[in-house]
């Protein structure tokens, strides 16, 4: 019995209560680690490239899982996993845009225990930062992808700033272009912050792809009737249909009347730090019918201003045409 | 397998185990680090393949560490070691996931099922075992194991999958030999929709 576990040593903890969570999460700050599925964590622990001292698993905590109905809408608990995203009811026929999104992560395995908040509060999958090295985000100062010869295919094309890594999540994309807004709990109370304002960009906190803190523990998310049973379209694009990060990927709501686009929500996958909002789409489509003619009229726009990196150009057209596939609503 | 060699394996891995564990501890209480109150207990009694097992399992073990290497069932296979392959794969509570990227005590309460646990007392092999061997399914075999404990969780809520449902299912495992239409013939074959 020569073999060796590749974890580190380290403790756990399996608080049944949000509040007992909360106070380790707190009394640990630093040297905590929240696990929901912990798909996003054990790569991390076992290359030693971030080192807690304790695990806080949350699976326990009964008050964070299910799916209900509320005034306006409905709350997913933050330990709902993506499999079970995937066929709730309630999700499938209202919100089909989530579950389409959650269908599309990682592999059949992973979203069997991979939970939705591990999946919004997962960390960047910058290969030199997953490596362990020194960068920005890291703490550092240097990015090693934004370089001549970085390997930064999959890296961003908007709102960099010193670090060019992209938004991982394919439920945060959904969640954005559905007004999603994400229930924190914390030793200070509860807050609830929109999907957009949760997630935050190297230019606001270079350390951090979300607002959560140490003692932050996220334990819903609700999405308000307003794009109950709207019209969506998603799709990612990823090197392989298994495992692979999205390149570049779409989720748009749309509110549909007789044939014309009344309003609506564009968001775009894996081409800045932050799901991104495409603004000026939305814009420029209200009004218009929902076809061909007005989605080759609109679909540029949405790569205006985008730099790109070396090896990434193949983001912008990949992007514009997913853009096109969505205003026109079919593949 | 021999039930018995397993026996004596399990009970030798119980014996190994406790001593590092006891060094474990003693490590923690002299480097002095002050952790909140009420961490998990160690030793567990997890329900794996039907039988309940007494064994000490480190707080940040996974549960491919603990079958593999406490309770002597090395059917799950260690690809990657980190849930980009799915030869590690096992059921808990009917449903597959990665045993190196779950910790034994994430699923302590759970029923752990492994290749091992398929058969029947008689020997007789799972359905999905037996279309696998008449299909020719494996290659290396290295995936194989992987492979027919997702058959199995997909037959298990979906009796009779068509081919694409199969394919889907399938595919958290990869298969380095690329037998991926063997193991698909397999999965029909179990499900009795190819003669
Ligand atoms: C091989 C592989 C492929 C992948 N492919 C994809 C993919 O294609 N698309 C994709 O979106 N993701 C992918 N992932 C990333 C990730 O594993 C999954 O997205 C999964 O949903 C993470 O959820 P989890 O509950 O397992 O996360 P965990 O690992 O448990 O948590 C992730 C992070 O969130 C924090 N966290 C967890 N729960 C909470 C909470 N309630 N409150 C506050 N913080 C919390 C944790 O502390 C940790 O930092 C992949 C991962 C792997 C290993
Ligand atoms: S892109 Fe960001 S995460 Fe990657 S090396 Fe540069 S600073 Fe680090
Ligand atoms: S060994 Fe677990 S997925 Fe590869
Ligand atoms: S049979 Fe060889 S890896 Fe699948």
């Amino acid at each position: 019995m020569s073999s060796h576990d590749v974890m580190p040593e380290m403790g756990l903890y399996q608080p049944v209560s949000v509040e007992d969570a909360v106070g380790l999460a707190s009394q640990l700050a630093e040297r905590g680690w929240l696990v929901g599925g912990g798909q996003d964590t054990y790569g991390w622990l076992k290359d030693r490239a971030k080192r807690p001292e304790v695990l806080v698993d949350l699976k326990g905590i009964e008050s964070m899982r299910g799916v209900r109905e509320t005034a306006d809408g409905i709350e997913i608990g933050a330990l709902v996993t993506l499999t079970e995203i995937t066929r709730n009811p309630l999700i499938t026929e209202r919100y089909a845009l989530l579950a389409q999104a959650a269908g599309r992560v990682a592999s059949p395995q992973i979203r069997n225990v991979g939970t939705l908040a591990g999946n919004v509060a997962q960390d960047a999958r910058c290969w030199y930062y997953r490596r362990g090295l020194n960068c920005y985000r890291a703490g550092g100062n240097l990015c090693y992808a934004d370089t001549p010869e970085g390997m930064n295919r999959e890296h961003a094309l908007f709102n960099t700033s010193r670090c060019v890594a992209v938004s991982p999540s394919d439920t945060g994309t959904a969640l954005v272009a559905l007004e999603a807004q994400m229930v924190i709990s914390s030793s200070s109370g509860e807050r609830v912050v929109d999907a957009e304002d949760f997630f935050v960009g190297p230019n606001l906190d270079i350390r951090h792809m979300t607002v959560l803190r140490p003692g932050d523990i996220l334990t819903a998310v609700r999405i308000p009737a307003k794009w109950a049973n709207a019209e969506f379209y998603f799709e990612k694009v990823a090197d392989r249909n298994v495992w692979d990060f999205a390149l570049v990927s779409i989720a748009a709501a749309m509110r549909v009347n007789n044939g014309v686009i009344e309003d609506s929500r564009l968001v775009a996958g894996a081409v800045q730090c932050t799901p991104r909002r495409l603004t000026s789409v939305e814009s420029a489509i209200r009004g218009k019918a929902r076809n061909q003619e007005t989605a080759d009229q609109v679909a540029s726009l949405a790569v205006q201003g985008a730099q790109p990196l070396n090896f990434n150009h193949f983001k912008m057209p990949l992007m514009e045409n997913l853009v096109n596939r969505a205003v026109r609503g079919h593949a | 397998m021999n039930p018995k060699l397993t026996r004596r394996r399990f009970i030798k891995g119980v014996i190994a185990s406790g001593v590092a564990a006891a060094s474990t501890s003693l490590w923690y209480s002299a480097s002095g680090q002050n952790r909140p109150a009420g961490a998990v207990e160690r030793l567990l009694t997890i329900n794996v393949n039907g039988q309940s097992r007494r064994v000490d399992v480190a707080p940040q073990e996974t549960l491919a560490h603990t079958l593999r290497y406490k309770l002597g069932l090395t059917g799950a296979k260690l690809g990657c070691n980190r849930g980009e392959c799915g030869s590690c794969t096992v059921l808990a509570d009917d449903v597959n996931i990665y045993s190196c990227s779950t910790l034994t005590h994430e699923v302590k309460n759970k029923a752990i099922l492994t290749v091992e646990g398929l058969r029947a007392a008689d020997g007789t092999l799972h359905p999905v075992q037996a279309a696998f061997i008449q299909e020719l399914s494996p290659a290396c075999g290295f995936c194989t194991s992987g492979q027919i404990m997702s058959a199995v969780a997909l037959l298990k809520s979906n009796p009779r999958p068509t081919r694409a449902e199969a394919r889907q299912a399938l595919s958290g495992n990869l298969c380095r030999c690329g037998a991926y239409d063997h193991y698909l013939n397999g999965v029909m074959r179990a499900s009795g929709q190819l003669s």
